[in-house]
């Protein structure tokens, strides 16, 4: 009666696998609806959204939303498309994510291999500052902004996020730095090798894996942002999400849906492939980021 | 001479000493300064006559009996309230059952585990947009059942101040119960299988392996779910902007919407450092045990 699988020690009958299925099968419908669904109409005509269904596929496919999102539609005052954002948006990630990496490899390996008295308490508050809701900073942050005159500017945006990245990036290397053989640095230090020999020779080329994962994360995560966004860097210098909330969020003239659409797939485009290429990064920066390495 | 030589590497020496010390310090200077500097001085302007601008006129707690008596951040509370345990209930819930079904050795699931998580890769802006359409009963579901013949279908919670809180609620899960699920399916592959076998020897049903053996095991990641859960939810902005822009009304205020609002568009910058003192104060009566339990255990 029983389905009896091998090296599992739970047994299942037909039924229970048969709704088993069931409901993974719709969870998975829950997950791929909204934005299979968003895809679809971002090929529709506006007047197939308006008046037709939305499960339907287009009768006429287009891809006019498509070019009218990038290069024409309307974001707050010009007609630019999404495209200068986007490219903000890459401007702003690309450095902040790489100076956070760096200096989060450094301190985690500073904090693994270097331990000295208090480091723990040192962590510990580069630990916290990862979890404060960023309101508590908003108003000293634009104050400081104003007065290095890089407020409403893409290097004013890198600042934010490399400052407020460093807590991340250094908890995915202390963890990962962790588990590195103490031994190995130590030996090296007997032959005479220097604190940043060490760190470039023997920490580095096995950081691969870690490396993957913060620059991952970061870029998804400052990709994504748009608190600080929003706060520091209205106008030209907007990233992609604030762009795109301004496109689907105005409220003069026709709403036209299919172009909100593709602007939408557009900001998660950066994210989504690279969760597609590198999705087991991805999942083990979340591990990193809530358990224990 | 040999004692120049001697000095220089003993100056060697001690700047290797130092080194470590020295690579750490602008982090930690930065830390001080953005961090905790920041929210000591977002602390004082709670304290202050602030409106548009900071200004340094002691107030006391003035900004705090005032906050309190708003309106708006009496609804910004509650819907934290409805929306955080809503949120936090329904995702470990969704998360937990995909992660035990996940876990019975399905064909697939290399196909389905993906398909769960994407979501989270996601802005909470494409969120807001892709559902905020979804929900909208002119053209999302409510049209697609009466155009498909269920006349009578209606699901308008999204236009209706009563219930516009639960559509947050609705499109936060879906983008965070496949990590919820991730966690779980992580304790879950942890688990040794010779314990599961020994009990079901002894007579265990599967529903009693459960509750008495594999559930508590997986005490960790119910901690960690809870813990990052709640620091989303206090978090939570964009996706309020994105799906209802804290309307109708503002019946989908949050404490982050609040604290935006009363800060940058009504100048009341006092009453809005006072708001944000307050979302830190409940984050780190979170957090905080939570990391010294951590890093305790990790010495």
């Amino acid at each position: 009666m029983a389905v009896a699988s091998s090296d599992t020690a739970i047994r299942t009958s037909r039924i229970t696998r048969a709704f088993i299925y069931l409901f993974l099968l719709l969870f998975a419908l829950f997950y791929l609806l909204p934005f299979g669904i968003m895809l679809v109409n971002s090929l529709k005509p506006l007047s197939e959204i308006t008046g037709g269904n939305m499960i339907a596929l287009p009768r006429e496919w287009t891809i006019e939303p498509w070019l009218s999102a990038w290069s024409t539609a309307q974001i707050g005052v010009q007609p630019t498309g999404l495209r200068p954002y986007f490219i903000n948006s890459l401007m702003m990630a690309i450095p902040a994510v790489i100076l956070s990496t760096v200096v989060g490899a450094l301190n985690g390996y500073v904090l693994t291999k270097w331990r000295f008295r208090g480091d723990t308490i040192i962590f510990g508050m580069l630990l916290f500052s990862c979890f404060i809701p960023f309101q508590i900073v908003l108003i000293p942050m634009a104050r400081i902004l104003g007065i290095l005159q890089i407020a409403g500017t893409t290097p004013g945006l890198i600042m934010v996020h490399f400052v407020y990245g460093i807590g991340f990036t250094t908890l995915y290397f202390r963890n990962y730095y962790a588990a590195f053989p103490t031994e190995l640095v130590r030996a090296a230090q007997i032959d005479g090798a220097g604190f940043f020999q060490i760190f470039w020779r023997i920490m580095l080329p096995s950081s691969g894996p870690i490396i993957a994962v913060s620059f991952i994360w970061q870029f998804t995560n400052i990709w994504n942002d748009f608190l600080f966004g929003a706060s520091f860097a209205s106008g030209d210098a907007a990233p992609m999400t604030v762009a795109l909330n301004n496109l689907v969020n105005s409220s003069t003239g026709v709403r036209e849906y299919n172009v909100h659409f593709a602007g939408a797939i557009m900001a998660a485009a950066p994210t989504l492939l690279v969760y597609i290429v590198a999705g087991r990064y991805f999942v083990r920066g979340l591990m990193a980021g809530s358990v224990k390495g | 001479m040999a004692a120049s030589t001697d000095t220089g590497a003993d100056f060697r020496t001690r700047l290797q000493g130092w080194l470590p010390k020295l690579v750490l310090s602008p982090s930690l200077a930065v830390m001080v300064i953005f961090v905790y500097g920041f929210i000591a001085f977002t602390i004082y302007l709670s304290f202050t006559d602030s409106r548009m601008l900071p200004s340094y006129g002691w107030v006391g707690w003035q900004n705090y009996d005032r906050l309190f008596r708003i309106r708006e951040w009496d609804i910004a509370i509650t819907n934290l309230a409805i929306f955080a345990s809503l949120y936090i209930a329904i995702s470990t819930v969704i998360g937990l059952s995909l992660a035990i079904f996940l876990d019975q050795k399905i064909r697939g699931e290399g196909i389905l585990r993906p398909i769960f998580l994407y979501p989270m890769a996601l802005s909470f802006i494409v969120t807001g947009t892709a559902w905020k359409w979804f929900l909208d009963p002119a053209i999302g579901i409510e049209n697609t059942m009466h155009l498909w013949g269920w006349e009578s279908f209606t699901f308008d919670w999204i236009k209706d101040r009563e219930m516009a809180i639960y559509t947050v609620v609705i499109a936060a899960v879906w983008q965070s119960s496949g990590f919820v699920m991730a966690m779980f399916l992580a304790g879950l592959r942890g688990i040794d299988n010779e314990i599961l076998k020994a009990a079901q020897i002894d007579g265990a049903s599967n529903w009693n392996l459960y509750r008495r053996i594999i559930l508590p095991q997986l005490r960790p990641a119910f901690l960690s779910a809870f813990v990052i859960l709640s620091h989303l939810a206090i978090k939570s902005y964009d996706l309020v902007i994105a799906l209802t822009g804290g309307g109708p009304g503002n019946a989908t205020a949050l404490p982050a919407t609040f604290m935006y609002s009363y800060t940058f568009t009504r100048n009341q910058m006092g009453i809005g450092a006072s708001s944000a003192v307050i979302m830190l104060m409940t984050i780190a009566a979170i957090m905080v045990p939570y990391l010294y339990a951590e890093l305790k255990e990790k010495k």
